[in-house]
């Protein structure tokens, strides 16, 4: 059950701040005191402290309303709104500043976690109960794979395109390898340390060595959405030239998509223009609009993505033979993904579907890489002891 | 290095070697490599014949290994072997491969079985109260994968036995070529080490080319991680937290059975939740009347027909859910 400025159960801390008198100096000892925002049980704090008309918090949590006033504590420069939040959740959040007419957003001058995307930074909000993997950190133990930048010719795409190729520590061309094909590989890279994450999974043996093509698109909301020379271009262009020059399986199989938000449409649209090409899919909240009835009201930008997604709807077919869907429960793509999952299973597909506590962002597609990967190739954990 | 002796009064199971040759099972040698510190100190020096099957298409990567051990180790290179062996004798790649899938079928079915008897084993455990009706039916649960256990090791068995007189390996000219050639190496050499790996793949080649029968009987063996899982009676796999699936160990099949009455947990740190006593203790009992051994980093035994000898620190897991020194 979640809310927002329910009434705080218990004695929350900032209840006992308001209790004695608030001074200048019991503001000070209390921002010394704790850290922000302040947890306590489902009950999250936030607290800014400054001159303001009006302090916002914003937030990307589906289902409440995204902007909450802070509410300033009597005589004092102390804002503050208490939040009921689940355990185990991961919030992004910023403050919105009000001065008269102008509004800045600003990231928590009291919280030192921070997810960056490619818009910026947030400040980040864990709840009791949620941590973040230690798979996601960099093991001294581990072997580092290996990073090379290649060209792709595009006749497709009307041009070359760069592709970011990640090979396993102890790469051998004796060995053959699954390839993956990352859409938004760069932001994969730089928000989700899919590096880090592919080193300490092969590390641990969890996954195998693995071939990952980090590819990436100036235009991706028109060449991610359902768009036909993009999925010709991964399909008839980049992965057989990868096959013809690296040692890979060569196999459905063996062949992997990956993709978040407008990735994932672009993963789902090339596994149904070829539907026998791929054998797995790792869809992370993916922008799977549709309309039941009416037009899409999300914006002209999913226009093509609701096509599709219809087209699929009236008719599901067999596109893959594993896949693996994420979402957040914060997200406002929760009901598409939900919904899309019945229709995979119903096409005769191996589905793993997964939700977390968390919302649109790469720190949650992040910290779901180890389930998926590892459940679309599991690696030789039993049976290797090095 | 300090060993601590416990052998002289020798009890029913407690672990030993089955034959005359001393046997050391050592710990990962990544990071912290023991081999040659342990091999001086029990006075072994030579040529040591070492086989790395369990690297697989790594094989031949043993540059760090032979300056390990000062440059004299005589590579025996199963896995090449075995390929070259399958390359020239196609029938023999077949009916290999047909013997391989049966036992993956197999393994499959049993974690099937193994699954939920584990998962009346825990359910039982998670009941309170302890009067005896209850305490009998965990006891019994228990009991019930220590059996399945047991058939499963004899169904592989019965392929593995089933298959022999149609992989003939003894009138298969590749391979008697490919053992007579392994077998003159290990004549030159003061002991084999087996090095860690992928433990089906190691134990495969070393049945293969019957590398047990080519041992002089004294000649010492040393081997660490799967190495020294394929020298036990039965080879565990294990892991606590994998990213998929209960996490329940499985019994994969006889080792070479050298060692007796001990189970080689290599990597347990990493692998076993050694701080929950449930696991712990459920672990120890199942694979009574074996010594669950602990080989971490650093750690090493010493086996021979009158007990075995133990570096300190090295653990082991008891049937109380504790994880105590061997030596104690």
């Amino acid at each position: 059950m979640m809310g927002v400025n329910d009434p705080p159960r218990g004695r929350l801390a900032i209840r006992e701040l308001e209790r004695g008198i608030v001074s200048r100096a019991t503001v000070d000892a209390f921002l010394a005191a704790h850290d922000f925002p302040i947890v306590e049980g489902t009950s999250v704090t936030f607290v800014w402290r400054g001159d303001a008309s009006a302090v916002n918090l914003r937030h990307w949590i589906y289902g409440l309303p995204s902007s909450q006033p802070l509410r300033r504590i009597a005589h004092s420069d102390l804002w503050c709104v208490t939040v009921q939040l689940p355990e185990s959740s991961r919030v992004e959040y910023k403050f919105e500043i009000v001065y008269g007419n102008q509004r800045q957003w600003i990231e928590d001058p009291l919280n030192d976690d921070r997810a960056r995307d490619p818009f910026g930074a947030n400040s980040v909000c864990h709840t009791a109960g949620h941590e973040e993997p230690d798979w996601t950190r960099e093991d001294p133990d581990a072997r580092p794979g290996t990073m090379e930048e290649i060209t792709v010719d595009s006749e497709a795409l009307g041009g070359p395109r760069t592709v970011q190729l990640y090979y396993p520590a102890r790469y051998r061309t004796t060995r053959r390898y699954p390839l993956v094909v990352a859409h938004d590989g760069p932001d994969y890279l730089n928000y989700s340390g899919l590096k880090t994450i592919l080193d300490n999974l092969i590390h641990r043996l969890e996954i195998p060595g693995m071939i990952v093509a980090l590819i990436d698109s100036e235009r991706r909301l028109v060449e991610y959405a359902d768009y036909e020379p993009h999925d010709r271009f991964v399909a008839e262009e980049l992965v057989p030239q990868l096959e013809r020059d690296l040692p890979l399986e060569g196999t459905r199989s063996g062949r992997c998509l990956m993709g978040a938000s407008f990735g994932a449409v672009a993963c789902f649209s090339a596994a149904v223009r070829y539907p026998d090409l791929f054998g797995r899919l790792l869809l992370q909240s993916g922008s799977f609009a549709f309309s039941d009835v009416g037009v899409n009201e999300r914006g002209p930008v999913f226009d093509s993505v609701v096509d599709l997604v219809n087209r699929y709807r009236d008719e599901p077919v067999r596109i893959a033979d594993r896949v693996f869907v994420s979402c957040g429960t914060y997200e406002s793509l929760i009901y598409e993904n939900r919904s899309l999952v019945p229709l995979l299973q119903a096409a005769g597909m191996d589905i793993r579907y997964v939700e977390a506590r968390d919302g649109h962002n790469w720190e949650n597609w992040r910290d779901r890489l180890r389930e998926g990967l590892s459940w679309l190739y599991p690696g030789p954990l039993w049976m290797v002891y090095e | 290095m300090t060993l601590t002796a416990v052998a002289s009064s020798l009890k029913s199971h407690e672990p030993c070697a089955s034959g005359k040759r001393k046997l050391i099972l050592l710990g990962p040698q990544r990071t912290s490599p023991n081999l040659a510190a342990v091999m001086d100190a029990q006075g072994i020096r030579g040529k040591i014949a070492v086989v790395t099957a369990g690297w697989q298409e790594r094989e031949e990567e043993v540059e760090e290994l032979h300056h390990h051990l000062r440059d004299d180790t005589v590579p025996l290179r199963l896995h090449f072997r075995a390929q070259r062996a399958f390359d020239a004798d196609p029938d023999l790649s077949k009916r290999h491969r047909k013997r391989q899938a049966v036992l993956r079928r197999l393994q499959r079915l049993y974690d099937v079985r193994l699954g939920h008897a584990m998962a009346a084993v825990t359910e039982l455990e998670l009941r309170p109260g302890d009067d005896d009706v209850l305490c009998e039916s965990r006891a019994e649960a228990l009991q019930a994968v220590s059996d399945l256990d047991r058939e499963h090791v004899a169904r592989v068995q019965a392929v593995h036995d089933e298959h022999e007189s149609l992989l003939d390996l003894a009138n298969r000219e590749v391979v008697q070529r490919e053992r007579h050639e392994i077998g003159e190496l290990i004549g030159e050499s003061v002991a084999l080490a087996i090095a860690g790996g992928h433990v089906a793949v190691l134990l495969n080649r070393l049945r293969l080319f019957d590398i047990l029968g080519l041992l002089p009987e004294t000649l010492p063996v040393i081997g660490w991680s799967a190495g020294a899982m394929v020298m036990t009676e039965r080879v565990i796999l294990y892991h606590d937290s994998p990213p998929q699936g209960a996490g329940n160990a499985e019994v994969m099949e006889t080792g070479l059975g050298l060692a007796l009455n001990l189970v080689a947990l290599p990597h347990a740190q990493r692998r076993l939740r050694l701080d929950d006593p449930d696991r712990v203790s459920r672990f120890a009992r199942r694979m009574l009347p074996a010594r669950c051994v602990i080989l971490d980093d650093g750690g090493a035994v010493i086996l021979d027909q009158n007990g075995w000898t133990a570096e300190t620190g090295v653990r082991m897991l008891t049937s109380e859910g504790t994880v105590r020194e061997m030596a104690t």
